[in-house]
């Protein structure tokens, strides 16, 4: 790979948490060393189950939260520290929720338009509202929706209202946090279709969280999947569904009902059991040794290193590296 | 398809089939009308919907959110809150006229005959009150138990349900319970008294995939031991195609059409169902591959359309589409769908 558009190397985020007055602070280890790179114009789709920390990680990445421990890297510039001022206008996040993510009383222009007036960009009102009208048709609205509110609109067209917005300062690189998972799926499909055209069109480079690994298939170029904080795999898109490593990602995959009564019923299932544990006292050695089926006493007793094991494909599992 | 049912139930999808396609109708209901009086307008939820259901059969209700799904059942549990109100039809449920019983009839029905569970299980489980009282509550009250007896069929239902400890677990309050195992207690005081029909609302949206499948797979098995009915309402085509016999397609509070799982998967008529399955992104699809969207916005209840709901989303509108409700055409064998076009199918005279 070129030099990556950004990196996370080790990135750790831990949050304080304190029960009791005279009780010792603990800490979520919600992002617990996550390293990976996204080239310019790729998306790198990350997945895995609520609470394994992808939020988090995008957060943390783009600064919003202050990182514990790690560096982040945007076209190999460390800006883990420092003021994040002038990076902030690339690097744009699109949130869930379409329907908290928008204040209310705010109009679809002064919506979108907002970024502008942080940063002090449109020199006139004319060039303003010529700069909103050009994002605001990008993402498939017009004119007429300026001066309305966001309770006019349905929960995909406010998804395009906020996609608007963060496209407002030409922004290179977009957390997508599960921007599509709040949608019905004729809905879905509009946006995940958009965003695709949007990257094309305009050259962007996207992390693409999702907890549905089958809308994270059509859109990424590579996969990353966590597990309680921590990274377990990644590879190609096309790789990680047909030649899954980890028996974590393994699961994950067989559990996903494949809407075809036929390829359902001829596919293996390969159950968890239990649930995932506490990211305040994450088990030692290998995280997922709880509910591996393949667990030995290594896994319990030795985290596994997240290693190379073939071309473009990582994974952090002892028995994936030959490691018993 | 219509040989009796014989000996052990044998999970396999065909003979599920067979063994169903056998017994008789548990549920019918007809031309259901179901409004909410807002002070924005009349919300006509569900629009007059119509179709039965037979024992130990698993339906599947899918379509946009919005489009009447809970309230349909809701209307079936007696239990649309205010400012709704059942406009019109009727709803059969083993022999009885759900509409003209008592309310005391209705709660012996309700927990007993049938029983719901919800996407967020906090809804029928309380804070303040153990697991293992909640559990034996309604056995108490709907099934005449003793207290040692109703504690036993409890513990009994958790193991059912994979809960380990049960004994333990029935001490403890919901809250320390995870999600996962919540939905698994809610299960468990659902079937405890064996209903007739068990009605799930989303039952595993809140889930994740890996408790999602432990759930599912729970709920075959359970169908299996239990035979009871269920509905299940879904937004995943996925997990319809893995657990359903049937399925109703719903949009702006009408059935658009309803098939068996093969017909609806295989050969839909719908040009809405249709959509739905094409734009479903899969996980066996190719690289990058783009999806095909329904274009258009949802309906919006308040103002629905003279004609069909789903005209203005539909790519092949035509003049009487906008203007009439199309009627349902009935292709046999429970397969039905409501579109102007299988009238054009079967040219003018039919
Ligand atoms: N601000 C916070 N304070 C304390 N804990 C947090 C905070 N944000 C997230 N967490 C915890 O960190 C973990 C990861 O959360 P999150 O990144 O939101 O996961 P995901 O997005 O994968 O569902 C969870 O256990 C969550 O409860
Ligand atoms: N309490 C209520 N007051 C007003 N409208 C309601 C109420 N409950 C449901 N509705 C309306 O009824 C319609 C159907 O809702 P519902 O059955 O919950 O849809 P879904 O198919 O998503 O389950 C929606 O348009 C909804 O807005
Ligand atoms: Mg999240
Ligand atoms: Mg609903």
């Amino acid at each position: 790979m070129s030099t990556p558009l950004i990196e996370l190397r080790g990135l750790q985020k831990y949050f304080p948490v304190r029960r009791g007055l005279l009780a010792k602070p603990k800490y979520v280890q919600a992002v617990d060393g996550v390293s990976f790179a996204i080239a310019p114009g790729e998306t790198l789709g990350l997945v895995g189950e609520s609470g394994c920390g992808k939020t988090t990680v995008g957060r943390t990445m783009l600064r919003l939260q202050e990182p514990t421990a790690g560096s982040i890297l945007y076209k190999g510039r460390n800006i883990t520290r420092g003021n994040m001022r002038p990076y902030r206008p690339k690097l744009q996040i699109i949130f869930q929720d379409p329907y908290s993510s928008l204040d209310p009383r705010m109009t679809i222009g002064d919506i979108v338009g907002e970024p502008l007036d942080i940063y002090k960009l449109a020199s006139s009102k004319q060039e303003r509202r010529d700069r909103i009208y050009e994002k605001l048709a990008l993402v498939g609205l017009n004119s007429e929706h300026f001066n309305r509110y966001p309770h006019e609109f349905s929960g995909g067209q406010r998804q395009r209202i906020s996609i608007a917005r963060s496209l407002m300062l030409e922004p290179e690189f977009l957390v997508c946090d599960e921007p599509v998972s709040a949608l019905d799926v004729s809905i879905q499909a509009q946006i995940v279709n958009m965003l695709m055209h949007l990257q094309q069109s305009l050259g962007l480079t996207y992390l693409f969280i999702a907890h549905d690994l089958s809308v994270v298939r059509h859109i990424s170029d590579r996969v990353a999947v966590m597990y309680l904080g921590s990274m377990v795999e990644v590879t190609g898109a096309a790789e990680l569904y047909r030649k899954p490593l980890h028996p974590y990602t393994q699961a994950l995959l067989s559990a996903i009902p494949i809407p075809d009564p036929d390829v359902n019923a001829a596919r293996v299932r390969l159950p968890l059991e239990g649930d995932v544990p506490s990211p305040i006292n994450p088990p030692v050695g290998c995280k997922f040794h709880t509910r591996c089926p393949y667990a030995r006493d290594i896994c319990r007793q030795q985290r596994p290193e997240f290693v190379a094991v073939g071309p473009d494909h990582q994974c952090a599992c002892h028995k994936v590296s030959g490691g018993w | 398809m219509s040989e009796p049912a014989t000996g052990a139930v044998q999970n396999t999808a065909e003979n599920v089939v067979e063994n169903q396609a056998a017994c008789d109708e548990l549920l019918r209901i007809d031309d259901l009308y179901v409004s909410f009086f807002t002070p924005a307008g009349e919300v006509r939820a569900v629009d007059g919907i119509s179709y039965t259901l037979r024992r130990g059969e698993v339906l599947g209700i899918v379509g946009e959110s919005g489009s009447g799904k809970s309230v349909s059942v809701n209307a079936l549990m007696r239990m649309v809150e205010h400012p709704g109100r059942v406009k019109g039809g009727s709803i059969t449920f083993d022999g009885k006229d759900i509409f003209s019983l008592t309310k005391q009839q209705m709660l012996g029905l309700r927990g007993k005959e049938m029983g719901m569970i919800f996407q967020d299980p906090m809804t029928s489980l309380n804070p303040v009150y153990t697991i293992g009282n909640q559990l034996m509550e309604p056995l108490r009250r709907h099934m005449g138990m003793a207290r040692d007896q109703a504690y036993a069929r409890a513990v009994e239902m958790l193991t059912l349900v994979g809960v380990n400890n049960p004994e333990q677990r029935m001490k403890q309050y919901p809250h320390e319970f995870s999600g996962g195992m919540r939905q698994r207690a809610m299960i468990a005081m659902t079937l405890s008294c064996q209903p007739k029909l068990l009605i799930a609302d989303e039952p595993t949206t809140a889930l994740d995939v890996t408790i999602q499948a432990q759930i599912l797979g729970l709920m075959k098995e359970l169908r299996a031991k239990i035979n009871s009915a269920i509905i299940l309402i879904t937004h995943d085509l996925g997990i319809v195609s893995d657990l359903c016999d049937k399925v109703v397609v719903m949009y702006g509070g009408r059935i658009v059409e309803r098939a068996d799982i093969r017909t609806i998967f295989y050969r839909s008529a719908h040009p809405y169902t249709q959509g739905l399955l094409r734009c479903l992104p899969r996980l066996d699809s190719g690289d990058k591959e783009p999806l095909v969207p329904i274009e258009g916005t949802p309906v919006d209840q308040l103002a629905l359309p003279k004609g069909c709901a789903f005209a203005p989303r539909c790519e092949h509108c035509m003049k009487v589409c906008l203007s009439q409700q199309p009627p349902i055409f009935d292709f046999g064998e429970g397969h039905a769908s409501a579109c102007w076009l299988h009238w054009k199918d079967r040219g003018e005279d039919a």
